[in-house]
């Protein structure tokens, strides 16, 4: 015979509350407490005694309203769905046109543009191992590569999101194209990603041998340059990934993320620039992970502190300055060698946890990113899986929809007690570049990298296919993506040299001697002098050398 | 019984890459577990882990690559012959593809540790690797 269904009156919640923990405890026993990655205990249920919706008015609101917990616009994905944005960017500049051309044939919009490591590190091409260029990205050193790479794109009519780190080369590069175009700065939209210098001294370590100061410099420089010339772009993008994939926790990495972004906002505050006009080009980059629910509420936590943080901290007062607008990419470091197909069901998992968390731009892995770049078909997969999740899964029905869920809401507000007691503790050492120096960040993150380790190692944390439900394999079997043609590359540097015998060296010369004298001077634009010498035909790797003459060798600061 | 110095291994990364944690976790866990590490930051140029081999007499040079560095740990190999080195065993881990490794260990490097590989596994095989040097050089002695 059933049981009848108890009917509960409102005031007797408390004591069918009380019961129901006590035949729980009876049917599980005293389990130990469960933990996030964070560190935040997870109960086995939540109720309206854990969010009672009491506070709804002040910490949620409505999307697109202060303090924008619910998404920073008012119709989120019922207006526009986020941005697709797969990264590309192999081989030479002939590569990737091809490449872009192929992507804007099937309707894409937006572009993104990965360089070649040696551009990163401040290299060009002519000073490495050529074994190693354009494995991980296109080889890009002056304006004629630009224009190679961008031929027949229209870049006055869409956005170029480039990874484009200090000192974004790649941006004065690509104005200095627009300029022999006539298109408008004005008409150039993107952003520069990878802008963040501190999440490269902390995680990454991508950066082209500049000194710390050296590259505070001239982020700022860059923001105010952009403000003025290209209003269209975002010049900064502050990152968060790079802490995340190197081991922090996700309340660390929104933490860290979100210290970086008041160190950037209060130098350009102290450089004179205003709120209102530099905040709203702040845009963000965040890592994923496969802990779904841990990552909503980092994201829709991050959301609400940001707003609080541009409102009453940096004084702004246009509602534009205070919304958190982020790019997400899936985890590319809980992904598996093993098995590697189930990566197809963890790259969906993460793409779901960004889309509930109301990101405004999306990556999402190819599964074989473990064996190499990307296959093109990896590539395909990870394109579909949006396409799956907004079309036939219906994740953009509803804004928020795990919005007022007592789990959610109350993890919400733990993950925003930590990322806050974490800015607490970077605000007490001085701040972020302080933190950096000191060694601080480097070490909480390696603490927590170590820490998951071991607990994979020893079970704790299960990883399918690698700790768990291993079954015999030969991983060896994956196709992996073939290097750039070795011809091609020796072509290219063939051109690279004939391009450094046309120019004019006078030019290059002035342009240079320009630099390094901005550089010098406490109040000259550095990033301006950068473009006027993308313009002059200099390389990458001269700009590069000229600021670290000029502002400093540096090195990782890393720590065991 | 004789006594058994314990392995001395450098763990550091050359070419472009910065990505460190692989690196940084390795290191830490092969301290852990009583080896003599020598780590240093990302960026290394390969004469300098040579250099860093010879002074320290490293029984292991462990290199991480994530993003194609691997592609120039034969000249590594090279390098370390040319210096009179080849003795000491040099282990890679991180992205590597399976055509890569091939290649790898035809120019002499010892093993290669894919993701997912248990950071015990990792231990015992630079314990055996460090192992059998010292035991070349106390037969040779």
């Amino acid at each position: 015979m059933n049981k009848p269904v108890p009917q509960i009156a409102a005031a007797d919640l408390p004591q069918a509350q009380a019961r129901w923990e006590q035949e729980f405890a009876a049917g599980a026993g005293r389990p130990e407490p469960l933990r996030n990655r964070s560190g935040v205990e997870i109960k086995p249920l939540y109720t309206p005694r854990d969010w009672s919706g009491a506070a709804y008015a002040d910490s949620l609101g409505f999307p697109g309203e202060y303090p924008y917990t619910r998404g920073i616009y008012p119709t989120m994905y019922r207006g526009r769905s986020w941005s697709q944005r797969q990264l590309i960017g192999l081989g030479v500049p002939e590569d990737y046109n091809a490449r872009v051309k192929e992507i804007l044939a099937l309707g894409g919009s937006a572009l993104s543009l990965i360089p070649c490591n040696s551009v990163f590190r401040g290299y060009d091409a002519d000073e490495v191992p050529a074994e190693l260029l354009g494995t991980c990205g296109t080889v890009i050193n002056h304006v004629g590569d630009m224009e190679r790479a961008l031929d027949g794109v229209p870049i006055g009519d869409l956005s170029t999101a480039m990874n484009d780190p200090s000192p974004f080369t790649l941006l004065a590069f690509e104005l200095a194209v627009a300029k022999k175009r006539g298109v408008p700065w004005t008409r150039i939209t993107g952003t520069s990603n990878q802008s963040d210098c501190i999440s490269h001294f902390v995680a990454n370590h991508m950066f082209f041998r500049i000194a710390l100061q050296g590259a505070r410099r001239i982020v700022v420089d860059h923001i105010a340059f952009a403000n003025e010339q290209v209003p269209g772009w975002n010049p900064l993008s502050i990152v968060g990934q790079h802490m995340q994939q190197a081991g922090a926790t996700p309340a660390e990495a929104m933490a860290f993320t979100l210290c970086s972004a008041i160190q950037y906002a209060e130098d350009c505050i102290a450089a004179g620039m205003d709120p209102d006009r530099f905040l709203p080009r702040f845009t963000f980059f965040f890592d994923i992970s496969v802990s779904l629910f841990e990552e909503v509420a980092k994201f829709r936590a991050g959301r609400r502190v940001w707003a609080k943080l541009c409102r009453e901290r940096f004084g702004a007062k246009d509602p534009r300055s205070w919304r958190f607008k982020f790019h997400g990419q899936t985890s590319g470091v809980d992904l598996t060698r093993q098995q590697p197909l189930n990566n197809i069901a963890r790259v969906t998992t993460q793409a779901m946890a960004g889309i509930f968390g109301g990101l405004q731009s999306l990556h999402t892995d190819g599964y074989d990113e473990v064996f190499s770049t990307p296959t093109t078909e990896a590539a395909r997969i990870a394109v579909a899986t949006q396409n799956i999740l907004r079309e036939e899964a219906h994740l953009t029905d509803v804004i928020d929809p795990l919005g007022g869920s007592y789990y959610v809401e109350t993890l919400t507000d733990q993950m925003q007690q930590k990322i806050e007691a974490i800015i607490d503790l970077i605000d007490a050492a001085g701040g972020m570049y302080r933190a950096v120096e000191q060694g601080l960040v480097q070490k909480m993150i390696g603490d927590s990298a170590l820490a998951f380790q071991k607990r994979v190692d020893a079970g704790a944390e299960t990883v399918v296919g690698v700790n768990k439900y291993t079954v015999e394999e030969d991983p060896a079997d994956y196709p992996a993506l073939d290097y750039p043609d070795r011809a091609r590359m020796d072509a290219y540097l063939t051109r690279l040299k004939a391009f450094k015998a046309e120019r004019s060296a006078a030019a290059v010369d002035k342009a240079l001697a320009a630099l390094a004298a901005a550089a010098q001077s406490k109040r000259d634009n550095v990033f301006a002098q950068v473009v006027a010498a993308a313009e002059a035909s200099a390389t990458h790797g001269e700009i590069c050398a000229t600021l670290r003459r000029e502002l400093g060798f540096g090195q990782p600061l890393t720590i065991v | 019984m004789k006594h058994e110095r314990p392995p001395k291994v450098i763990v550091t990364k050359i070419g472009f890459d910065g990505h460190d944690r692989g690196s940084r976790v390795i290191a830490a866990c092969l301290r852990d577990a009583g080896m003599e590490v020598i780590y240093t930051p990302p960026w290394q140029e390969i004469p300098t882990v040579v250099k860093l081999a010879m002074e320290e007499d490293a029984d292991v040079i462990g290199i991480s690559s994530l993003a194609t560095d691997h592609l120039i740990v034969p000249r590594l190999m090279d390098a370390l012959r040319a210096a009179g080195l080849a003795d000491i065993q040099v282990i890679v881990g991180g992205i590597v593809p399976a055509k890569d490794e091939k290649v790898l260990l035809a120019a002499g490097v010892a093993q290669v540790f894919h993701p997912g590989a248990a950071l015990d596994d990792i231990v015992t095989a630079v314990r055996a690797l460090a192992t059998a040097r010292h035991a070349k050089q106390g037969a040779a002695a």
